[in-house]
């Protein structure tokens, strides 16, 4: 789903009340609830937390505060491939910081920040429960195995040509 | 479908036996999240391929099942009925085992497990001395089962616990067996189950749940992951026994979001044991009726904290609060609430199927049963590893583990992820168990045990986990986030070479304070780390202070990159890729690095194939 | 009643006392900062922690949530105790030194050196306006946003709140707001001008010899016994 930009805004209020509706509008599920407004947004729109707030009955502080605590939940739009790379101890004992900081420099981002053109979204997390393979980075729900800083280019360049190639065909 | 009571049960196991030709031939595949990461979707898919193009389809069953933790040599194959064991396994070659093994009977030479002492091949799975040599009570079965098919669960015994628990023991007798087996929480603090199941029995009040703490945020530590993934229903049998013994009528089951695999099993087998009638109302007949929701994380350490994780289920900030009063008394919504780790549900269904005294034989006398514990860093065999309470870490390393790759000699192993300590190699000989560990300023913790080797940097481990924890800190105590971050500044100096040895002594000060002052459980052990690596590794924070040198070879501001003249082939494979443009030289001649421009990234250290890279 | 010991008293607490509510109630002094009596108690500061228990199994709390119960022994003044508090005290100045109130602990408590690098952060994070706001005032516009080291306290999304009455309650329940220290040169961060107290008994014994506090000018020792051997948990 390409959705690199904010979903209109009449578009909210509909998503936000099908998701309700599998909830029941209960208050405990509201994390649950931002999860799947994520899903459909690529991110938590402001819009969709203040009408979230007004359905569901809860403070816009205690809404906000809730979603800026987790840290799976992005309030800025995120880009069409996410990056991320594991920092967990494993991984770090081989080197994860020396691959997280070629991702950096490829990329020209820090963690938790979007590349300018919206294509790419670096990220780090904690663990993955991989560590056999660590360093371990994961692209897209792809999980690739002891990655070294040597192999990071490869595999941007083998997402950007995927993209081209998806282009091209569309194009065709 | 639904299963109506115990004999119900025993019946459906039966016919299901019978159903399922003993002799017939079947393929497994680990299809855990660590293989996925070897690829292990498309080599299913194409087994499956394989036979169907072999004419062979409806002879031969391809199944996925859960992890049985040889994480190293993924992909991981087993072939029945011999048992024949294939690791390593790519996609190239399935055509092999396919025409070899499965209609020609051979062993494929090249996919057998050669035994690094011996350096003889094993062709068995029950052969493989990482796996021999453990005691696989919990582990065992993931290898088994198919996690995504109740029968599978079932046919091994599965629910035959619960229906014995239901039908001829009292709650209170559940508890006096579970007290009796001396099962100890797995989570880490290693409180007794039973007594913590006896307190949340006793509480006032009518509503009472029981919850299954999932949040395994110990970076380096997935041996929940494992059984979740891989047994879902063996935590959901334990989760039931134990909210029956406690007059729990609904459950939750935390899990964190950065294990998507555990939640779809999970919510796939309680699914699966509704439809059965093994959750949900009149339980096999009887009057116990239990549910469970499935809640997920969204990515905070933590929530991994008794009182947090009950917050982040009421829909709020994962802040912890004071305990008393404990969850056991008052919990989620004010209601007695029973916490137990994932390790610790999936023990239950042992202990009532085999009783108390079969399983206190297990273990020490303070520490009864097995542990799983994640074995990774620098070590040859990185997996799970099930072994007796009383083992020693030097058997666990070296007997199971297969000791430091590369030559490398070892330096300490860290226990207890980011709340335990770092124990030097002159403590290996000691037994896991809960009081001997924390006696040397470590502790059990959930199972992390991280390999450390000459060439780690006990200060930037330090560091490292400070890091970690000032992420995860929920913010509320002074102690914990301005302390946390302080530490942090203290060993950033030490670690830049400009700390000072008073900076020592501060951060000792420091330290005590925030494990004495904290609230809660991460702040009070966010000092592990620096307290464990100060008292068992000062020599090395002197170093960095006194020397201006980093013994392991990894603070960057006090190494330096160099070019070793005799190894040098000027291949020039390294100015290539130095992104600071700081190597220099020419054909012929040996290339050279400017320290002023090296950035120390690590890049030509890597890159360069004749080892002349020199860090020091 | 709750029969419990505090400092050596016996004392009596109502059922729902807190530790800190206890000790007010005898005119025990414990210092606190994120505490207010109108409000519900957080234990964000731990500056109100004191040491429950005796021997191995001792352990700080902090007074203000933990609940008053029969039996327990409770030191407000431990070596223990007054270590914390006294760290406590320096991180805060290291993050927000223009407080008065901050600088007053300080001189209390003879914190002289802060030891850390300087934040100048006008929020030491004690949440009272976060609660004055929604418990008091019943507007609820501001809040804990983030967590970590990136905590602060800010409305959603840093606007204008539309549920703020602009009542100034926050301004006035603020602890680094209230009273801004005119003291401190930037080098020093400490001014030590204002209170200064220093219970020099507990060079020689485990607990402060008295509890006056607010007139103890430590002149009760002279020439105390000889010191003992440091009581404290080495790692």
């Amino acid at each position: 789903m390409a959705a690199t930009c904010a979903a209109p805004t009449d578009g909210i209020p509909k998503t936000v009340d099908k998701i309700l509706g599998k909830y029941n509008s209960d208050k405990k599920w509201l994390i649950s609830i931002l999860f799947d407004i994520q899903n459909e947004f690529r991110y938590l729109p402001r819009e969709a937390l203040q009408y979230l707030s007004k359905k569901l009955d809860i403070p816009m502080t205690d809404v906000y505060s809730i979603a800026t605590f987790y840290k799976a939940f992005s309030l800025t739009p995120r880009g069409k491939h996410s990056v991320t790379v594991c920092m967990g101890t494993a991984c770090h004992v081989r080197g994860s910081l020396s691959v997280l900081e070629e991702f950096e420099r490829q990329l020209e981002v820090r963690p938790g920040d979007t590349t300018p053109d919206k294509m790419f979204s670096l990220s780090t997390v904690s663990c993955l429960g991989c560590c056999a393979m660590g360093p371990i980075a994961v692209v897209d729900e792809k999980y690739h195995g002891q990655v070294t800083a040597n192999k990071v280019k490869p595999l941007l360049d083998a997402v950007k040509k995927a993209d081209a190639g998806a282009a091209a065909k569309k194009a065709a | 479908m639904r299963i109506k009571n115990g004999e119900d049960l025993s019946k459906l196991r039966k016919s299901i036996m019978q159903k399922r030709d003993k002799n017939r031939r079947l393929i497994t595949v680990c299809g855990g999240t660590g293989c996925r990461a070897y690829g292990c979707e498309d080599l299913i898919a194409a087994l499956k391929n394989e036979v169907e193009k072999s004419g062979l389809k409806g002879k031969v069953e391809v199944k996925a099942t859960g992890c049985p933790g040889f994480c190293e040599r993924g992909n991981l194959v087993v072939i029945y009925p011999e048992g024949i064991f294939y690791q390593r396994v790519k996609t190239e070659d399935v055509p092999d085992i396919i025409k070899e093994t499965i209609v020609g009977k051979k062993i494929v030479d090249r996919l057998l497990f050669v035994d690094q002492v011996t350096g003889q091949k094993v062709t068995y799975e029950k052969d493989v001395p990482f796996y021999k040599k453990q005691t696989r009570l919990l582990l065992g079965n993931n290898g088994i089962v198919d996690p995504t098919d109740i029968e599978d669960y079932i046919v091994i015994g599965g629910y035959s616990a619960l229906a014995k628990a239901l039908s001829t023991m009292k709650p209170e007798k559940v508890i006096e067996e579970v007290k009796k087996a001396g099962l100890r929480g797995r989570g880490g603090a290693g409180f007794p189950a039973g007594l913590k199941w006896e307190i949340t029995r006793k509480a006032k009040g009518t509503q009472k749940y029981v919850v299954c703490n999932a949040d395994e945020g110990d970076p380096g530590a997935f041996m929940d992951r494992s059984l979740l993934e891989g047994n879902p229903h063996s935590i959901l049998e334990g989760l039931t026994i134990g909210a029956y013994a406690i007059g729990a009528s609904n459950g939750f089951v935390y899990v964190r979001n950065e294990y998507p695999l555990a939640v779809q099993n999970v919510t796939l087998a309680v699914e699966q044991a509704r439809e059965r009638g093994l959750l949900g109302e009149k339980i096999l007949g009887t009057d116990f009726s239990f549910d469970v929701e499935i809640v997920r994380g969204a990515g905070a350490f933590v929530c991994g904290e008794e009182t947090a994780l009950m917050a982040s289920i009421e829909g709020a900030r994962g802040v912890p609060k004071q305990r008393p009063p404990f969850p056991s008394d008052r919990g989620i919504w004010g209601k007695p609430t029973n916490i137990n780790n994932v390790e610790t549900w999936a023990n239950v269904p042992i202990i009532i199927e085999k009783g108390a005294d079969w399983y206190s034989k297990i273990g020490t006398k303070g520490s009864k049963g097995t542990k799983i514990f994640a074995l990774v860093g620098k070590i040859n065999n990185t997996g799970l590893v099930e072994v007796p309470m009383g083992t020693t870490i030097s058997e666990t390393v070296y007997g199971i583990g297969g000791g430091i790759p590369n030559g490398k000699q070892l330096k300490a192993i860290q226990i207890g992820g980011p709340s335990g300590g770092c124990i030097p190699k002159t403590f290996i000989d000691v037994p896991i168990d809960y009081d001997e560990l924390k006696k040397l300023g470590g502790m059990m913790g959930s199972g992390g045990m991280v390999v450390m080797d000459e060439d780690t940097c006990m200060v930037d481990v330090a560091k490292y986990f400070l890091e970690f924890l000032l992420e995860e800190s929920c913010g509320k105590c002074t102690t914990c986030r301005d302390g946390i971050e302080r530490m942090l500044e203290i060993v950033t100096r030490i670690t830049d070479g400009n700390g000072t040895m008073k900076d020592l002594d501060t951060l000792s000060e420091l330290a005590e304070v925030v494990r004495d002052a904290s609230m809660c459980g991460l702040g009070q052990t966010s000092p592990n780390p620096v307290l464990s690596t100060l008292r068992h590794f000062r020599d090395e924070y002197v170093a960095h202070i006194k020397d201006k040198k980093c013994p392991g070879r990894v603070c960057k501001a006090l190494i330096t990159y160099s070019i070793e003249k005799d190894k040098c082939t000027s291949c020039g494979a390294c100015k290539k890729r130095c992104p600071q443009g700081a190597i220099s030289g020419e054909k012929g001649k040996p290339y050279k690095i400017d320290p002023s421009k090296c950035i120390r990234c690590n890049v030509c250290y890597e890159t360069c194939k004749f080892g002349a890279i020199k860090k020091e | 009643m709750i029969k419990l010991r505090i400092d050596g008293l016996d004392v009596q607490a109502e059922e729902g006392w807190t530790i800190l509510e206890t000790c007010k109630f005898y005119g025990i002094d414990v210092p606190t900062l994120c505490y207010d009596e109108g409000l519900t108690p957080y234990g964000g500061c731990r500056l109100c922690v004191v040491e429950i228990g005796e021997g191995p199994g001792a352990k700080l709390a902090s007074s203000c949530t933990y609940p008053a119960m029969e039996g327990l022994v409770v030191r407000t003044h431990s070596r223990r105790v007054v270590k914390a508090r006294k760290m406590v005290i320096e991180l805060m100045l290291a993050r927000c030194s223009s407080s008065k109130t901050i600088q007053d602990l300080a001189s209390k408590y003879d914190v002289h050196e802060v030891r850390f690098k300087l934040k100048h952060e006008d929020c030491i994070l004690c949440g009272l306006c976060v609660r004055v706001c929604e418990q008091q005032m019943m507007a609820g516009a501001i809040g804990f946003v983030n967590r970590g080291k990136d905590v602060k306290i800010t409305t959603p999304f840093d606007i204008k709140s539309d549920v703020c009455r602009t009542c100034g309650a926050c301004m006035y329940i603020c602890p680094a707001c209230s009273a801004r220290c005119q003291g401190p040169q930037e080098e020093s961060a400490i001014c030590g001008g204002c209170l200064n107290m220093t219970p020099s008994c507990l060079e020689y014994y485990d607990d402060a010899q008295c509890f006056m506090s607010e007139t103890s000018c430590g002149t009760c020792v002279r020439e105390g016994p000889k010191k003992k051997e440091s009581s404290e948990k080495k790692v």
